[in-house]
């Protein structure tokens, strides 16, 4: 059993045993990035009694799945996990290696870039294969967004790369695909650097800084009233995500100063925003406009805050926001 | 209990403009700020202090400029500060980075190591975890909250959906996020002690034990290749239809998102 030189290689993050979505879309990239190295993707599952989960990987186009299936790795911990990827990478020379960025993937890529003495790019929204220099092209953002830096990795291997969950494009799912599957034969040895962990502690609902949130849904005067913001609290609460507000919600009452988005409140760049009931003026638009996706709700067709949106309802928020509340427990099993 | 903090002097990025012709930072009037990670990091290691008795060094590498965020750390409590500064280490990314700062702390004692998760111009969250590795000792990422108990230290760890409570035997590395704490000011007399009675020690390459290959651009294994300014967004999709089509569109829009 053999890999191909130049190999693509997916980390396949898996947590209680389910695939991380991330991981089917950087094989989507991965199998792009391949085809223009006339090599493969190899998709490597760590994690204990997670076989079952080959068969997603192949559908979603991995060639080769390289399977560690021991107890060490049945949670996240950082060492086991990385003996698996640095023993890996040193066996088989792959060209590229591609990990979600999520907060398992920042925190073993680094470790792994470490140790197997590599260069490392965080975060990438943007990977391609230069046509007439076949470099390796990894794209991210810098300085808050406010930049765009593309980082090459020009004599070590393998270029590493985190990539943002997201942004790249699964394949359908091809359940007749094949694929090769290859046992892990390394070894796991306990040492100085392994972790112990006493407790998991599933997350409820967190009154974190809305600057650190992933998801934020905001509210202007359009919401009117306590009641109002407790819909939006409500619709928070099933994606996961928390409160903010404009500065006129905050000056009426509705919000304390500390969820309060713009220009003399905080600047947001969640992967999505939702704005129910805010006009939009200039100084909030300075604290969010950078957001990955934004959706605007609001009755007024002609609110400023629509230029911004990615998505814009002409609508009433009191009445649509509920609703949608309801429509994503659904979607979720809530 | 010795503990180490590394501090990175940063441009506040939400004071930074870009050039939209050149497409490169315009850096003039944007004031530099200590990195607010590794301000909450800063913060944890002088809450232990306070608490169990501790002797705080803060490091960082960077131009001599960086003197400033030093000598803020001294003021707030930190005992000793040391500057990296040599342009043989300029030019470095993480792993040149983490190498040179794993270098310089080999010299000192250490018990705990804290860096803030990522700074605010990078935002690569890598030169922690890469100092432990270059160390040989176990890290801890995304810190939310941390104790000593007799010889391991345990950390609530944040993850996307669950925290994980886990413990290590010292030393570690820990990686700080900014809402572990609130920072304190720097008290006045701290600030005069600060400039006055402090030093700011400072290291070059000469003071490091570390292979030149390792450091500064030339032990990067990353470049920069170019730098451009973000495009600026089209307004999407405005639509104006009844309250359950709505409802259903911003559904498909969340899945082709997969953000549900």
């Amino acid at each position: 059993m053999t890999i191909n030189e130049k190999a693509v290689f997916v980390f396949a993050e898996q947590v209680d045993n389910r695939i991380t979505p991330v991981t089917f879309e950087l094989i989507g990239k991965a199998r792009e990035l391949a085809a223009q190295l006339d090599s493969q993707v190899v998709a490597l599952l760590p994690g204990y009694q997670v076989g079952s989960l080959v068969s997603e990987l192949v559908a979603y186009g991995a060639e080769v799945v390289l399977l560690a299936d021991h107890v060490e790795l049945e949670h996240y911990r950082t060492e086991p996990y990385t003996q698996v990827l640095s023993q890996t990478i040193e066996k088989f020379q792959p060209e590229i290696v591609l990990i979600g960025a999520t907060t398992i993937g920042r925190d073993l890529a680094p470790r792994v870039a470490g140790r197997v003495h590599t260069g490392l790019t965080a975060d990438c929204t943007a990977l391609e294969i230069e046509e007439e220099t076949s470099r390796f092209l990894m794209t991210r953002p810098a300085f808050g967004g406010n930049l765009m830096a593309t980082i090459v990795c020009p004599e070590h291997r393998p270029a590493m790369a985190t990539v943002r969950p997201g942004v790249m494009i699964k394949r359908i799912p091809d359940d007749n695909a094949a694929a090769q599957i290859i046992p892990f034969e390394g070894t796991i040895t306990e040492n100085e650097m392994y972790t112990t962990i006493q407790e998991v502690l599933k997350k409820g609902v967190s009154k974190q800084d809305i600057q650190d949130a992933r998801i934020i849904v905001a509210g202007g005067r359009g919401m009117r009233n306590a009641e109002g913001f407790a819909m939006l609290k409500d619709l928070a609460d099933v994606l996961g995500g928390v409160v903010a507000s404009s500065r006129a919600a905050v000056d009426a009452g509705l919000q304390d100063k500390s969820r309060q988005v713009g220009q003399t409140g905080k600047t947001v760049r969640p992967i999505l925003y939702i704005a129910c009931g805010i006009s939009g003026a200039i100084q909030h638009l300075a604290g969010m406009e950078e957001s990955d996706f934004i959706i605007a709700i609001n009755s007024d067709t002609t609110a400023p805050i629509f230029n911004v949106a990615d998505v814009g309802i002409v609508g009433d928020a009191l009445k649509i926001v509920p609703k949608l509340t309801e429509a994503i427990r659904s979607e979720r099993g809530l | 209990m010795k503990i180490i903090v590394c501090i990175k002097q940063v441009p506040d990025t939400t004071e930074v403009r870009i050039d939209p012709v050149k497409g490169t930072l315009i850096r003039d009037g944007v004031p530099s700020i200590m990195n607010p990670d590794d301000k909450a990091g800063l913060e944890a290691a002088l809450r232990l202090k306070d608490e169990i008795g501790a002797h705080v060094s803060v490091i960082s590498m960077g131009p001599r400029q960086a003197d400033a965020v030093l000598r803020e750390a001294l003021a707030m409590g930190a005992n000793a500060a040391y500057l990296l500064s040599d342009s043989a280490f300029s030019g470095a990314d993480t792993w040149a980075t983490s190498s040179t700062l794993a270098a310089a702390i080999e010299k000192l004692e250490y018990d705990l190591i804290i860096t803030g998760r990522q700074a605010i111009d990078g935002d690569t969250a890598q030169v922690g975890p890469e100092i432990a590795e270059h160390l040989g000792i176990p890290h801890i990422s995304y810190c939310e909250d941390l104790r000593i108990e007799g010889d391991e230290v345990i950390v609530k760890r944040q993850f996307e959906d669950r925290y994980q409570i886990l413990s290590a035997r010292l030393p570690v590395l820990i990686t700080a996020l900014g809402e572990l704490n609130e920072p304190r000011y720097m008290t006045p007399g701290g600030i005069f002690d600060a400039y006055r009675e402090s030093e700011v020690i400072v290291w070059t390459r000469d003071d490091l034990t570390v292979n030149t290959a390792n450091i500064g651009l030339k032990g990067s294994p990353t470049r920069v290749a170019k730098t451009e300014a973000k495009s600026v967004k089209q307004p999407g999709t405005k639509i104006e239809t009844g309250v359950d089509e709505s409802v259903q569109y911003v559904i498909d829009k969340l899945k082709e998102k997969y953000l549900l």
